[in-house]
């Protein structure tokens, strides 16, 4: 049905996409699976004729035979939303604020005269009751409604006019497993039932394996390799396949050394927030952290498992004694952890953020970021030797100590980071979503360091993570965090193969596998 | 929604109780003894205390304080003591210049600006976005009451389109409005520069978001993605700056009525500057700050209006 | 920082140019502008007056250095007080996000907007009669919440990125991490507020001393030219446009400068990042 055949793609002398061919049939889910900058999304863009104004195209997109390349605008926009739909990344902003989702749905169908607004609304309503909105009103405004919700409005206005093909890229990438679950599920029987074709577009491997009949894999604008997904799979015939795939389900070779001896006690920990106000009173209030018990021995690894909103950002940051605890005590080190806790006891936990672009002031020199932790020690020892002795330690030169952030890919970046979370040798170091942000491979090259660092050093990690699999890679122990409370906790083995709690079981399953056998 | 307002309308309201007990301060307190001051170096005693006891200026200040605002709010603003006429029938008689002039230009401003930002934002890059960048650039540039003056120097004396200056009156409300014309479009062009400017850029900035290439998506054109999704969102920041250039614009009607000879609140003012008439500047530039604030009020009511995000609760 | 923008260039020569014209006419004026000279009024252009004269025999280019000068003066000056009191308290609303101190200061920010300039200079001059010092103050404190705003408004979102909550970890206060971490980031925007607050400052206090508010004779502003020239608009149309002209050339020259600037120091525009 969808041919494309020798696509390139170049914006001013950059050459984006190389000689690109795939075929989508009717009612097939093909998945495009690349890492960043790897020209997947210029490819959906390409079709739906919404490039860039700067970009240039050779080759040929046919549609059932028109060249969607060489389709005048006035064509292309009587095929979009009718022909071919697409759906994006970032649900929170792909709706406009100041409309209702009813009106936007009905939008698809009046923009093509296939119905007044009445019968437009109507389809509508229909079309937010396929996708699990039957509860959701038409008069409601994006702002009222979760990412998960507003994904599927998003869903609803494409689908509105039964399109040939959905295109949707990377559309559960901001959601959260068990949001990412419904909505993949939603995709899969509206494609059969629909007998639509489905372009999906994603950076997770384990996200197209359970999805697609065919794949193609794409490596810096080219296409590496293309077939029916247990094929490609299970062959791994290109090394790009192999190593993608060896990195998703990479392990990291760790020592466990785990002492008897608590570092960290969490003890009866909560944390209260005032209730949002209903008239001049305020509601009940909110308890973010409702309760957390756990230790946190010297030298292990201990996950901290839990979906957005469940806690353990707020956990987080009455560890790092950021923000004050409602009730209950926090200790390291047998000291107590709150904001005014003595400089010399901070040294002690340093921590680690997911977004290696926000990590750092821009303005700063690398030599100068490293060094500020040494704010917390009374008598710290000589800068410069000691930064060059940290970059040394996350396999960065010293040289690059005379640089600014920016000269630096995200990896780099992140192994910045731990150099200057390491700097006062601390004997805890907090891992929030510190590899979440990072391509696999990349990511698997950083999950090595820490197991080296873990082991060099004997330091204790709490690793905080919304991603399964990484948990599992690299932690020993696990707690399952849910709306404020721990609801299981256990040696990680035991946790991933034997869930005991509803919660856990339900994430487990969520969670995309990519469990293929050769 | 009705949260929103009431929450706007306390605010509204304790704004003007602060501007009036800074005004009072500034013009009751500073200066020592009001009565002396207005009387100048020169006076006697006896002077003094007669206007005094004329001012009710021997109560204690909290006393004076809410005697003011009282008579305010029941329309008693004092009696000038220079013209020996009630402030507010002096009020009346000017406001019926300097309100409408400040509208009138609100207008031209707001008509003229949105469509050239939107011109502007829609062509960006190419030759019709220079052309307006750089005719809005020498609009900030230009004072409006110099500007009042080459209007007349061409309008007036050259071409004798209008009249130089001078208002008739409301009788004729054709002739009314054709003598605050000119003053109108001097005050209004300066601030459709910067509107224009504000519009533009907002318009980009929408252009750029996630819910336009959604809209996109959905098979509509440029040009009804721009006027669907687009426009709406890109009023926001602009509603902000018409608000502020209100005030911008009631100041500068004051300064303009000099050009014009319009017996405005402007003239009123600085003729009571000049005679130390401490009642009609104290009056005056309360109501004005007045208006300031009211304004500010409908414009936050109006963003509620455009933005559902704000009506909750 | 290779390839400056033109309007940069141009921006920046035209207010270097009045800046100097500025400096020069407090050591020298091709004439004496204190002494007015019936026998000299109304000159036109010669190689003694390269301007011609006004109706007081006064020198038009003496006067429009001067007045260049006051109105540089006033506008700077301002612009200082707006900064040096707005900076820091935008800063500590940012910092204190939430707090009764940031509401404090917000509400504070609103009242100041709700006096335009032209009313608190009406206010100061009513008790304290007219003076460059009143117009300065007037505009200052015009700016103040101008400038508090900017720097909330640009502090805000730098509060919510992780090198805050690093600062945090390694025990700064929040008045450090303002000074240290917030300040740096934030001068781009300052500077191109700054540039574009001079600018209005001139045309206030053009206005301010039009309508008799500003500087007082025997200093020259280029206000108070308009408004002398205004009853001589008929019969010497140029006493009126040249000094409207010089305000209208300074101004642009800032603007530009502004604009410029913005685009200069816009990081967007000009770092690339090294993505893996």
């Amino acid at each position: 049905m969808l041919e494309i055949d020798a696509l390139s793609l170049s914006i001013g002398r950059t050459e984006i996409l190389h000689d690109v061919s795939l075929s989508i049939g009717e009612g097939e889910i093909f998945g495009l699976v690349g890492e960043s900058g790897s020209g997947k999304s210029m490819t959906a863009l390409a079709l739906m004729g919404l490039l860039p104004l700067r970009a240039r195209t050779e080759g040929a997109a046919r549609l059932d035979g028109i060249d969607l390349l060489r389709l005048p605008e006035r064509d292309l926009c009587a095929l979009r939303g009718n022909d071919i739909s697409m759906i994006f990344q970032e649900p929170m902003t792909a709706l406009n604020p100041v409309q209702t989702i009813g009106d936007q749905v009905a939008e698809t169908l009046t923009i093509h005269g296939k119905a007044d607004r009445a019968e437009a609304l109507a389809v509508a309503r229909d079309r937010l009751d396929r996708v699990g909105l039957s509860h959701i009103g038409l008069d409601r405004f994006p702002h009222e409604l979760s990412g998960g919700q507003r994904q599927r409005v998003c869903i609803a206005a494409a689908i509105a006019l039964h399109p040939r093909l959905l295109i949707a890229d990377e559309p559960t990438t901001a959601l959260d497993v068990t949001t990412q679950a419904q909505i993949l599920d939603l995709l899969k029987g509206l494609v059969a039932e629909e007998n639509m074709s489905l372009l999906l577009i994603t950076h997770d491997l384990a996200v197209v394996a359970d999805m697609a009949d065919r794949i193609a894999v794409m490596q810096r604008g080219v296409v590496v390799e293309t077939g029916p997904t247990r094929q490609v799979l299970a062959e791994q015939a290109h090394p790009y396949t192999r190593a993608l795939f060896a990195a998703s389900a990479h392990q990291p070779e760790r020592a466990g050394n785990a002492a008897k001896d608590a570092i960290l006690r969490v003890d009866n920990v909560h944390r209260h927030y005032p209730g949002p106000r209903q008239g001049l009173s305020r509601g009940d209030p909110v308890r973010a952290v409702d309760g957390v018990t756990f230790d946190l021995q010297r030298g292990e690894s201990l996950g901290l498992v839990g979906e957005s909103g469940c806690g353990k950002s707020t956990l987080t940051r009455a560890i790092l004694g950021l923000d004050p605890v409602t009730s209950g005590t926090i200790t390291l080190n047998g000291h107590s952890v709150y904001p005014g806790m003595a400089r010399a006891l901070r040294a002690d936990v340093q921590v680690v953020f997911q977004d290696p672009y926000g990590s750092f002031n821009p303005r700063w020199r690398v030599d100068r970021i490293i060094a500020e932790p040494f704010h917390l020690l009374d008598n710290p020892p000589e800068p410069r030797p000691a930064v060059a002795a940290a970059l040394e330690a996350v396999r960065l030169s010293p040289a690059d100590m005379e640089k600014y952030p920016h000269e630096f890919s995200g990896g780099q970046r992140q192994r910045i980071a731990i150099a200057r979370a390491l700097i006062t040798r601390p004997k805890l170091l907090v891992l929030d979503e510190a590899v979440s942000a990072l391509d696999v491979s990349v990511r698997a090259q950083i999950l090595d360091l820490l197991a080296d660092l873990q082991g060099e050093l004997g330091l204790s990690y709490l690793f905080i993570s919304h991603d399964l699999t990484v948990v599992r890679a690299i932690t020993d122990r696990v707690l399952v965090m849910q709306k404020g409370q721990i609801v299981e906790q256990g040696a990680t083995e035991q946790v991933f193969t034997a869930p005991a709690h509803p919660y856990t079981q339900n994430l487990l399953a969520a969670a995309p596998t990519l469990e293929v056998t050769p | 929604m009705v949260r929103y307002i009431l929450t706007r309308a306390l605010s509204l309201a304790l704004s003007l109780i602060v501007a009036s007990i800074v005004i009072f301060a500034v013009i009751e307190v500073i200066p020592g003894d009001p009565a002396a001051f207005m009387l100048g170096l020169n006076a006697n005693e006896t002077a003094i205390a007669a206007l005094r006891a004329e001012l009710e200026l021997d109560g204690s200040l909290t006393e004076r304080y809410i005697a003011w605002v009282s008579g305010m709010l029941s329309g008693d603003f004092g009696t000038s003591y220079t013209y020996r006429v009630p402030v507010s029938e002096l009020v009346l008689d000017r406001i019926w210049i300097s309100l409408p002039l400040t509208v009138y230009a609100l207008l031209l401003s707001t008509l003229i600006a949105v469509p050239i930002g939107v011109i502007a934002a829609t062509n960006r890059g190419r030759v019709g976005d220079y052309a307006i960048i750089g005719a809005t650039q020498l609009g900030i540039a230009v004072p409006n009451f110099w500007f009042a003056m080459l209007l007349v120097l061409l309008f007036a004396v050259t071409l004798q389109m209008f009249s130089a200056g001078g208002f008739p009156g409301w009788d004729d409300p054709g002739a009314a409005i054709k003598a605050l014309t000119l003053p109108a479009i001097a005050l209004a062009l300066p601030q459709a520069s910067i509107l224009a400017r504000v519009m533009r850029s907002a318009l980009i900035d929408t252009l750029g978001q996630d819910y336009i290439r959604t809209a996109r998506a959905k098979g509509l054109t440029r040009g009804q993605a721009i006027r669907r999704h687009a426009l709406r969102n890109a009023l926001i920041p602009v509603l902000t700056i018409i608000g502020l250039q209100f005030s911008f614009l009631l100041a500068g009607a004051i300064i303009i009525e000099n050009v014009f000879f319009l017996p405005g609140l402007g003239r009123l003012i600085f003729q009571g500057i000049t005679q130390r008439d401490l009642i009609v500047v104290e009056s005056v530039t309360m109501l004005l700050v007045f208006a300031v604030i009211v304004v500010t009020f409908l414009v936050d009511v109006a963003y509620a209006l455009v933005d559902p995000r704000l009506r909750r609760g | 920082m290779s390839r400056l923008p033109v309007s940069l260039w141009i921006g920046a020569t035209i207010t270097l140019i009045f800046a100097a014209l500025a400096l020069i006419s407090l050591v020298w004026t091709p004439h004496d502008i204190t002494s007015l000279s019936i026998a000299d009024r109304l000159q036109p252009r010669s190689a003694e007056f390269w301007l011609g004269t006004d109706q007081f025999g006064r020198d038009m280019v003496s006067m429009l250095m001067e007045g260049s000068r006051t109105s540089i003066a006033v506008a700077l000056v301002a612009v200082g007080i707006g900064m040096g009191l707005g900076v820091p308290l935008g800063l500590a609303a940012a910092a204190t996000r939430g707090s009764l101190l940031n509401e404090i200061i917000m509400r504070g920010n609103d009242l100041i907007f709700a006096f335009p300039s032209l009313v608190i200079a009406i206010l100061i001059t009513a008790v304290y009669g007219p003076s460059a010092t009143n117009a300065i103050l007037a505009i200052g404190i015009f700016n103040i919440p101008v400038f508090a705003r900017v720097a909330r408004g640009g502090a805000l979102p730098i509060w919510t990125l992780d090198y805050i909550l690093a600062a945090r970890t390694a025990g700064k206060g929040r008045a450090r991490i303002s000074a240290e971490h917030v300040l740096p980031n934030i001068a781009n925007l300052l500077i191109v507020q700054s540039t574009i607050q001079f600018s209005l400052g001139i045309l206030a206090e053009a206005a301010l001393s039009y309508v008799g508010l500003g500087a007082q004779p025997p200093t020259s502003s280029l206000g108070r030219m308009l408004s002398e020239a205004q009853t001589m608009i008929y019969s010497h149309p140029s006493l009126a446009v040249l000094p409207g002209l010089a305000i209208v050339v300074m101004v642009l020259g800032l603007n530009l400068m502004g604009d410029g600037l913005r685009d200069a120091l816009d990081p967007r525009l000009r770092r690339g990042r090294a993505d893996a």
